[in-house]
């Protein structure tokens, strides 16, 4: 489309010049073959532009459609991932990805996928039109392209690299950043502002050098290219000049030649650009395609079928379990079922949570197996494995959004009744019950506003609300105080069907009642027994009880 | 804007919102139509005011540009000039010469165009490093108020999503300002060859002019909500990444999938419907392309009958003319991107632009070595002024003396502990350190006298080396030692494959809570405050630890003016003195056998076998009804 308006154009110079050279044709056919031209002009412009918006729209939406589904796939993806990938990897870097590396790659969709097709297709309809009026010239106009495509291929490798670390710098900003936000009260407390403008700026230079060398190398590869090409139309007129003189072309055609070239001017311009956005687009797509591309160290096995809980019987036997290189757990075994309830305590660093933590099967052991009604869990669908565990951890993350939302997020279609009774459990109803807004209360990202008791308890409500068949508290009543934990375990008693608990605490008062209770340290089990049976030696438990009463001085319990 | 700031008084606590997560940007935007009305000008001015230092770089720029612009023009001059003098009349010699002037022509498009774009390119990254800075700025001032309420992907959104979308138009500003330079030259050249075919030619420019001022509007309206939709996409990636153990622990990835794919798929459709907006000038600038060029044509080819026009002046009408939209065509194209700039950059200046509500007074003067005698003199808060959250308080505490501040969850503590380091402004009263205001003190010279440690110990992802010695200058590696084996962390972080070298994962994540308490304790140590606040900093830490931890506070407490916030009352026992506050007042004071003497609330509690004041309002009358509940 773009190639018949040179050819128009040609035409009327060379109408315009056998005018004015022969003189017979009388006025009106001129005109009338002028208006003929013109007309075409009219229509062919009409006709590219429509073409034009259809190309941009679809480029447009095409990269739409292109990056929302990397973002699909880069989120499901996310949440596909196992714990030990999220132990290892900042937020901030997820983000930049996420954001800033998808950008990337729909920038090139857009402006690149779309231009490199039609400059190809502009340089090679080009060609065939120039040869077929004289090939000798036409090898000479072109005569730029294989310096073209040569210094644009160097121009990538330059680029890529260049992107690539301006891409991990923007990951190391954003990271920054992230720390910066979340760490908000820390950063106050401290007056750290200015020590924060520091950390910030140092990254942020990075960030800009890193640009200006992108924006140079650019600049030197697009202004080379520019340079040749503008070397063709010199070459052009000089030699296609000598070939008017020596009268073995018109002027039309040099025109026509001219025309073309003139054509393909923006299309050269534009391939620095789209070299520029192809560099970018493939790292940025090698730093998202790093995320991927990363197995998950917890998926399905071949033959994994769902999880049937009968009973919620948990078997750990001689579990072995390390973080990459630290040892947490050495051959543990213990049984949990309803009737034969588990506590579990220890200092920190034990790893009381790794026990926790292998049940839903966050994590896969080293060796030894974990079973639940003696299916090991890595034999059956993660799914069903989370959905038979309701695990309750210390810190809880609430979401921005509702304390009713947040309530029933393990089950968004749970009834205002389930919600109450599973908070009434938790023995925070009557606290929600108490704000102005009750249960539609919006509790902001991380549950600021909340104290570590009411957050604690949001979350074991929320978890409760599922009904899971085995139910682990990892220390997650440690911010309510006794009593209040008191209430709650008894509510729990009295809930309807049969739980198996797994309670991991260090206030031995909420221990008190399980039927074992183990005690850890470097993740070996040392002493294993009842309450009593452990008061009843001398033990590392009797000591730490002693310890807490004495604390406590008779007030705790 | 009047409506931010007034938004920015509301609470944090007990807020409500109508509908969830689509609502999340009316924290920093209220209407639509309001913004509107001041979009356009007050974003470019703004632009100018940050181009401002930058102002001789851009000027030689503009001096490439220029000569970049007359070597692009030049180029179909050059033709012309070859093939009406030289070939027409066969006059090698010439050719020859034009041929050479055409390759030096070409070295000079090829130099300017380099120090166009690398100057500009300069300049841009300056401004742009600039704006970012000054958003990062503005967030380290913000009123912990506004931080409380906004969620980290929203910022995000706007430093990175935003502040990229002005780069991108930045860039393309390159571009932009050669296509403008090179249209008044066409213009100028083609008015120079022929005055009457030039205003033919230019005759459909009012026609794009008015096309554009309506079409403008519309268009601008659909990237601002599109780049909305973006950031609401961020916003609910950061939570999913930040929840993410909740996320699997409770599978809610398919749900998850589905509310991502909603917001996804809104984001999509806002994007369709700009891309329609932005493309649809195309077919309309082509059109009138193709028209002009006709008009050249059939009038143009008329003169040359009549022979009141060359046929060189016509080529070159022919060829400038093409060249003549082509810029406009890049500008179209540019305009997408000009448009998204705009809407972006609105969303940046409506950041910048939120005013700070606890700023340094003007003659605000540091507050150098004090005693540590905190006052509270008739203090009255609220984060909604309607809402007093603190009434009347008075509340002295000497230097030296450790205050406990007890009450029932939401009666205010933290709010006092907050007001204390200025982290929001009282209504009424006046916080007052060693008899001065705080409000006539520069806030950084607080943090150096006052410590705090929170119930949730934020640690960056730096080594455990500069965590503890945060923001303490001069700190040596000796003196985060020391604190780490005065508080009892010494040992652990000897395990650590790399001692006090080794680099926290986020937010600590590779050490126990308790750990990481340890080392909040220790950066306080290091900080070496006159004043201390601890708020429910011990709840998070176990048995084992709390031993440690009890006898590294007292070593932390002695010698420092200390409010600590705790609901263990055996923490609370050994204070100088016991704060009792319920709903926002003070209701009783004193010692701990003073105030079982006194028989009130704190005796109430303290027989009873309950070791803690969380939730009291709410539970007082069932605790007391039921104690046999407990074990």
């Amino acid at each position: 489309m773009f190639l018949f308006i040179p050819r128009l154009l040609g035409e009327g110079v060379d109408q315009a010049f056998t005018l004015i050279q022969e003189g017979e044709h009388t006025r009106d056919e001129i005109n009338s073959l002028l208006l003929r031209t013109a007309i075409l002009v009219v229509v062919f412009g009409l006709a590219r532009g429509v073409f034009g918006f259809i190309q941009m729209f679809l480029g447009d939406t095409l990269s739409q459609r292109v990056s929302n589904r990397l973002r699909m796939i880069y989120f499901d993806r996310l949440q596909a991932q196992s714990f030990t990938f999220f132990d290892g990897v900042h937020t901030g870097q997820l983000m930049s990805r996420g954001l800033s590396d998808i950008e990337g790659v729909r920038m090139f969709v857009q402006t690149g996928l779309v231009q490199v097709f039609r400059v190809a297709v502009m340089v090679i309809a080009a060609a065939v039109f120039m040869a077929i009026i004289d090939w000798q010239l036409a090898l000479i106009s072109l005569g730029f392209v294989p310096f073209l495509a040569y210094r644009s291929a160097r121009l990538r490798m330059q680029l890529r690299k260049t992107w690539r670390q301006i891409q991990d710098a923007l990951g190391d900003l954003t990271t920054t950043m992230q720390e910066n936000l979340a760490g908000v009260r820390v950063v106050r407390a401290f007056s750290a502002q200015r020590h924060e403008e520091k950390k910030f700026d140092v990254t942020a230079r990075e960030v800009v050098d890193l640009r200006l060398t992108a924006a140079q190398q650019q600049a030197r590869g697009g202004g080379s290219i520019t340079f040749v090409f503008l070397l063709a139309w010199a070459a052009l007129l000089w030699l296609g000049g000598e070939k008017v003189m020596s009268g073995d072309m018109t002027v039309g055609e040099l025109a026509q030649f001219f025309a073309f070239l003139a054509i393909l001017r923006f299309p050269v311009r534009m391939l620095i650009m789209i070299v520029n956005s192809t560099a970018r687009a493939t790292s940025a797509g090698g730093r998202i395609f790093e995320i991927l591309d990363l197995p998950s160290q917890v998926v399905d096995s071949d033959q994994a079928k769902p999880l049937e809980v009968t009973s919620g019987v948990v078997r750990f036997e001689d579990v072995t379990f390390s973080y990459k290189a630290t040892p947490a757990l050495k051959n543990v075994s213990f049984e949990a079922s309803p009737g034969h309830s588990i506590g579990i305590v220890g200092p920190p660093g034990s790893g009381k949570s790794s026990v926790a933590n292998l049940v839903p099967r966050f994590y896969d052991p080293d060796s030894g197996r974990v079973t639940i009604d003696g299916t090991p869990v890595s034999d059956v669908t993660v799914e069903s494995a989370r959905l038979a565990v309701g695990l309750v951890e210390q810190d809880p993350f609430l979401f921005d959004g509702t304390i009713r939302d947040n309530i029933r997020y393990g089950d968004p279609e749970a009834d205002e009744d389930s919600v109450i009774a599973a908070a009434r459990v938790a023995q925070v109803h009557d606290f929600i019950a108490s704000l102005p807004d009750g249960y539609d209360t919006v509790i902001g990202e991380r549950g600021i506003g909340l104290s570590g008791g009411q957050r604690q308890r949001i979350a074991i409500a929320r978890t409760l609300l599922r009904r899971p068949k085995i139910l682990i508290f990892d220390d997650s009543t440690s911010s309510v105080d006794a009593g209040t934990d008191a209430r709650i375990r008894l509510a729990l008693d009295r809930m309807d069907g049969d739980h198996t608990v797994i309670t991991i605490a260090h206030r031995l008062s909420s221990l008190q009642r399980s039927d074992e209770i183990l005690v850890l340290e470097h993740g070996e089990v040392v002493e294993r027994g009842t309450h009593d049976e452990l008061l009843a030696s001398d033990t590392r438990y009797r000591s730490l009880w002693e310890l807490q009463q004495k604390q406590s001085l008779g007030v705790d319990e | 804007m009047a409506t931010v700031a007034g938004k920015d008084k509301q609470p944090d606590r007990g807020r409500t919102r109508p509908a969830a997560a689509e609502e999340e940007h009316k924290e920093l935007h209220e209407s639509d139509e309001e913004m509107f009305s001041q979009l356009d000008s007050t974003v470019f001015q703004r632009f100018f005011y940050y181009a401002g230092p930058h102002k001789r770089q851009m000027a030689i720029a503009l001096l490439a540009v220029i000569g970049f612009t007359v070597a692009n023009l030049a180029t179909p001059l050059l033709v012309k000039i070859g093939i009406d003098s030289a070939i027409t009349e066969s006059r090698s010699g010439l050719l020859a010469v034009i041929g050479i002037a055409m390759i030096a022509n070409a070295a000079l498009y090829w130099i300017t165009n380099y120090l166009q774009r690398v100057l500009i390119s300069a300049a841009a990254l300056e401004v742009l490093y600039d704006i970012r800075a000054d958003m990062f700025l503005q967030l380290q001032r913000l009123a912990l108020s506004f931080s409380d309420k906004t969620p980290i992907g929203a910022l995000m959104s706007r430093m990175f999503g935003d502040v990229g979308a002005l780069q991108e138009m930045l860039e393309s500003s390159i571009e932009v300002i050669g296509d403008i330079l090179t249209l008044i030259g066409i213009v100028i050249i083609m008015l120079i060859l022929d005055w009457q075919l030039g205003l033919i030619a230019l005759a459909v420019m009012p026609l794009l002019l008015v096309l554009r001022f309506v079409w403008q509007p519309i268009a601008r309206r659909a990237f601002l909500v599109m780049r909305r939709n973006s950031s609401i996409v961020g916003v609910y990636l950061d939570q999913n990444v930040s929840g993410i153990r909740v996320v699997q622990a409770m599978n809610r990835q398919d749900e998850n999938h589905d509310v991502m794919d909603s917001k996804v798929r809104t984001f999509f459709w806002s994007s369709v419907r700009a891309a329609r907006l932005g493309g649809i000038l195309m077919p309309t600038v082509e059109l009138l392309t193709g028209i002009a060029l006709a008009l050249v044509i059939v009038l143009g080819g008329a003169r040359v009958l009549d022979g009141t026009l060359e046929v060189g002046v016509m080529i070159a009408f022919l060829l400038y003319v093409q060249r003549f939209f082509e810029p406009i065509r890049t500008l179209t194209m540019h305009y997408a991107v000009l448009q998204r700039a705009v809407a972006s950059g609105h969303r940046i200046f409506e950041l910048l632009d939120i005013p700070i509500e606890i700023a340094d007074k003007p003659d605000a003067r540091p507050l150098g070595d004090i005693k540590g005698r905190v006052e509270f003199r008739n203090v009255t808060f609220g984060y909604d002024p309607e809402r007093p959250i603190l009434r009347d308080i008075n509340l002295v505490i000497e230097p030296g003396q450790t205050a406990a501040i007890v009450g029932p969850t939401g009666s205010g503590k933290t709010s006092l502990t907050a007001l204390a380091h200025r982290f929001y402004e009282v209504q009424q009263g006046a916080v007052l350190l060693d008899g001065i205001d705080v409000r006539d003190v520069t806030q950084e010279s607080i943090g150096h006298v006052m410590g705090m440690v929170l119930q949730e110990p934020f640690l960056f992802s730096k080594s455990i080396l500069e965590n503890v010695a945060y923001n303490t200058e001069g700190a040596t590696r000796q003196d985060v030692i020391d604190a780490c084996k005065v508080i009892g962390a010494h040992d652990f972080v000897e395990e650590l494959p790399e001692g006090y070298d080794t680099v926290l994962e986020q937010r600590g994540s590779n050490l126990s809570v308790g750990q990481r308490q340890l080392l909040s304790f220790a950066r306080a140590l290091v900080a070496n405050p006159k004043i201390l606040v601890l708020d429910e900093a011990t709840a998070n830490i176990d048995s084992y630890t709390e031993q440690v931890v009890q006898k590294a506070l007292r070593r932390l407490l002695a010698g420092r003016t200390a409010l600590v916030i705790a609901h263990r009352l055996s923490t609370i026992r050994d204070a100088d003195k016991i704060v009792v506050v319920e709903a926002g007042k003070i209701v009783e004071e004193g010692t701990h056998s003073q105030l079982l003497d006194a028989d009130g609330l704190y005796a109430r509690l303290w027989s009873t076998t309950y070791s803690s004041f969380d939730d009291i309002a709410s539970n007082a009358d069932t605790l007391v009804a039921n104690p046999q509940t407990a074990t």
